[in-house]
């Protein structure tokens, strides 16, 4: 009997479970390609998933869309993300993606390479009037997919209370490696801790660039981390972590360099022009200016960082997607945006209203001249966190190194040798 | 083989139509996504699609093999967190159950005043949110927070917690004199299975392990209190007593009476401890996501990132089998140690 029991038992639930599977898998999970409609017609409605920076964003995005929805006979429905990048992973391998989405930069190869992405810049009027940089972030294999956002770049950013304190004017503002050195030395005789800067290639990758480094090679099909230039970059900075004249935000207390910058803990920082809404909102006593950064032996060098409307291969509405992202990208919507929520608009004939009305964010407009985007390659996030850890042990850790593991990481993850 | 009794067939039919329902659930919400799971571990699927399509290219056990064998930075993270997490289960497992039974020998003594007071505060971590409370520890072990505050009182210069990826482990044998951390000896930093030398095995937690393993050794001694507390009131006072009359002191009605009796909780609570400790995810991820310098990377974090962060689905399942594998293997051994010994 018992023996019976058990194997019947057992003989059920495999049945059980074959039958489920066969039931869960009857239905969408054999979709054979070319099912998918090119063009669906009657009125298109159109899904938005946004990486909403906050309410401000949401709201100029959402009245933005409305407009545009009303003049084009539409319906468009703006979702602001929880987490961004984990809602499209689910989306798209559910073969549910929205039909418009931010793709950040960091992101974008990623999606590229495995044909997530509608490669329709092409399609947007006047695709070169978007910042050279910013058209290379969102180029995979020679195509421009997707049209940028905006855009932001890293600046230096200085407290005028702690500036004036340590003696020093506006002429003191370092434009070059070794007046940092310098200037830093000032302010720490004054016993004030000269910079703040982040711990990862986000913000230590600009020495790189202004050393004449970078990551990866342009086209992002080679590793170039293990060159002499990038190790001037990390030797330069080592030398300002272990004098004391840079200090990681986690040693000031703070989480990020904008935070140990507002509660005074630093002189400068470096950080991009999101700085100034967090200022406004969390430090609005302090005062302070945004200069360019320093340059390095190679001359001036920032990193820059954007998002694009995606649109998804899939999508049914393709076209009325396109007219969308025409509609946000006009040079005049840019500039509502900038007012809206304080981003950079990514067409260069928006640059001259946007510094006119934001003067004082000229450096960071400034910096799109020079700006280096994120590494432009897929499969390269858990390389790029660990250079990050590497980055956060620079000065126990020999830069060399550090620089030979990223090339050898690099390399494994691209596929070159 | 008996002969079947007559009706047996439908008692059977009975029994399948009554338990059906929960068949069904488990079968629809566990055993079919668990097995769809193993099938993407073998697959090399991008996340575009259903991973169940004809294109998706099949790699056999490629994910698992570059996990342990093939030299790279899956293998060098996968046993980076792996080191993590058997420090973390090391401490956290035989501190969280000792710390259980004491509160639930203090809440269970008979001359305890204010016995409820102390019942619910030893509990209150437990049912607090493991995020809220994370939160809390973040202010707490901040450079300038209390800890560092009260640390300072006694005149010690407290570390930067959350900052400080300085093994443990490390940081004694350098106290002791044995070695220099800076500069370890040779024969340990070449050389050392799967890809890290034994000098990064033997780091020991990071003193930001450390302080999750403080935050979790709090929280949860106070479930396993409770278990512990009905397990205690389950033994007859009358045992103990004739113990006490045979002569027995208290430490010896503790050790071969109490503690006997509570065998059956002590497996419960710590193999409850071992899958939860393996598993950890949550506090890791509200409170550092794996830095400093990866020391408080563990699989079920790992895995997470992987997949949605490098989309490398294949890799992230494969990653949370061998854990699977992990927790079901050390159960076995746990299980053949708290064994019944009979002779």
């Amino acid at each position: 009997m018992m023996p019976r029991t058990r194997r019947t038992a057992a003989l059920c639930s495999v049945a059980c479970a074959c039958l489920l599977l066969t039931a869960a898998c009857g239905r969408g999970f054999d979709d054979a390609p070319g099912q998918t409609a090119q063009q669906t017609s009657g009125p298109a409605g159109l899904d938005i998933l946004i990486g909403s920076s906050g309410e401000a964003e949401t709201a100029a995005v959402k009245q933005a869309a409305q407009a545009w929805a009303a003049a084009a006979g539409a319906t468009a429905t703006v979702t602001p993300a929880q987490d961004l990048q984990q809602q499209l992973g689910q989306a798209f391998a559910g073969d549910d993606p929205p039909d418009v989405f931010y793709v950040d930069a960091v992101r974008f190869a990623d999606y590229a390479s495995v044909g997530a992405l509608e490669p329709y810049a092409g399609k947007i009027s006047r695709p070169d009037d978007f910042y050279p940089t910013l058209r290379a972030a969102f180029t995979y294999n020679g195509t421009f997919y997707c049209a940028p956002k905006d855009f932001s770049t890293l600046a230096l950013i200085v407290n005028q209370d702690l500036w004036s304190k340590a003696g020093l004017t506006a002429a003191d503002v370092p434009t070059t490696w070794e007046q940092l050195t310098s200037v830093g030395e000032k302010l720490q005789a004054a016993g004030i801790t000269p910079l703040a800067l982040g711990d990862t290639r986000d913000r230590i990758g600009a020495f790189m660039v202004q050393a004449g480094g970078w990551l990866t090679s342009p086209d992002g099909k080679r590793a170039t981390a293990d060159s002499p230039q990038n190790l001037q970059a990390l030797e330069y900075v080592r030398t300002l972590l272990a004098d004391r004249l840079a200090r990681y935000p986690s040693q000031l207390d703070a989480g990020w360099g904008g935070e140990a910058f507002g509660k005074g803990k630093a002189a400068m920082t470096i950080e991009g022009n999101w700085i100034k809404g967090a200022l406004k909102a969390d430090f609005p006593d302090v005062k302070y200016t945004v200069h360019e950064l320093p340059a390095g032996p190679e001359g001036k060098g920032t990193l820059s960082f954007t998002t694009c409307w995606g649109i998804s291969a899939k999508s049914p509405y393709k076209q009325q997607a396109i007219s969308f992202v025409e509609a946000m990208t006009k040079a005049d919507q840019q500039m509502a945006f900038a007012r809206a929520f304080g981003v950079m608009p990514s067409r260069q004939s928006a640059k001259s209203a946007y510094t006119a009305e934001f003067p004082a964010d000229a450096p960071f407009v400034d910096g799109a001249a020079y700006a280096q985007g994120p590494v432009n390659a897929p499969k390269m996030d858990s390389v790029l966190a660990d250079f990050d850890t590497g980055l956060q042990q620079l000065t126990s850790v020999a830069p060399k190194t550090l620089l030979q593991r990223v090339q050898k990481n690099t390399q494994a993850a691209l596929g070159t040798s | 083989m008996r002969p079947r009794r007559p009706g047996a067939a439908r008692e059977n039919l009975a029994g399948w139509l009554f338990v059906a329902p929960v068949v069904i659930v488990l079968g629809l919400f566990m055993l079919a996504p668990i097995l769809m799971a193993m099938w993407v571990s073998l697959t090399d699927w991008n996340g575009q699609g259903s991973p169940f399509r004809s294109g998706v290219p099949f790699v056999g056990l490629d994910n698992y093999s570059r996990l342990f064998t093939e030299e790279g930075l899956a293998r060098q993270d996968f046993m980076t967190s792996v080191r993590n997490n058997v420090y973390y289960v090391a401490i956290v497992v035989p501190a969280q159950t000792v710390l259980a039974l004491g509160l639930a020998l203090i809440v269970n003594a008979r001359l305890l005043r204010g016995k409820t007071f102390f019942r619910a505060a030893f509990f209150f971590p437990s049912v607090t949110s493991s995020v809220a409370i994370s939160v809390v520890f973040l202010f707490v072990f901040a450079n300038s927070g209390a800890v560092n505050g009260l640390l300072a009182l006694l005149g010690v210069d407290g570390p930067q917690w959350f900052a400080d990826s300085r093994g443990v482990l490390h940081l004694l044998l350098g106290a002791a004199g044995l070695v220099d951390p800076a500069a370890p000896p040779q024969a340990l930093t070449t050389g050392g299975p799967f890809g890290l030398s034994w000098w990064e095995w033997l780091s020991g937690p990071s003193m930001a392990m450390t302080t999750i393993i403080m935050l979790v050794v709090w929280t949860t001694s106070g479930t396993f209190m409770l278990m512990f507390l009905a397990a205690l009131q389950d033994i007859p006072v009358s045992l103990e007593e004739a113990a006490m009359l045979d002569g027995a002191g208290r430490w010896g009605v503790f050790r071969h009476v109490t503690l006997p009796l509570l065998r059956p909780t002590l497996f419960l609570v710590v193999t409850l401890g071992l899958i939860a400790t393996w598993q950890v995810f949550d506090q890791i991820y509200v409170m550092s996501q794996g830095n400093p310098a990866k020391t408080t990377l563990t699989p079920a974090y790992l895995s997470y990132e992987t997949a949605f962060g490098g989309f490398e689905y294949g890799t992230g399942t494969a990653i949370s089998f061998v854990l699977f594998a992990i927790i079901v293997a050390l159960t076995l051994v746990q299980r053949w140690v708290l064994r019944e010994r009979r002779s």
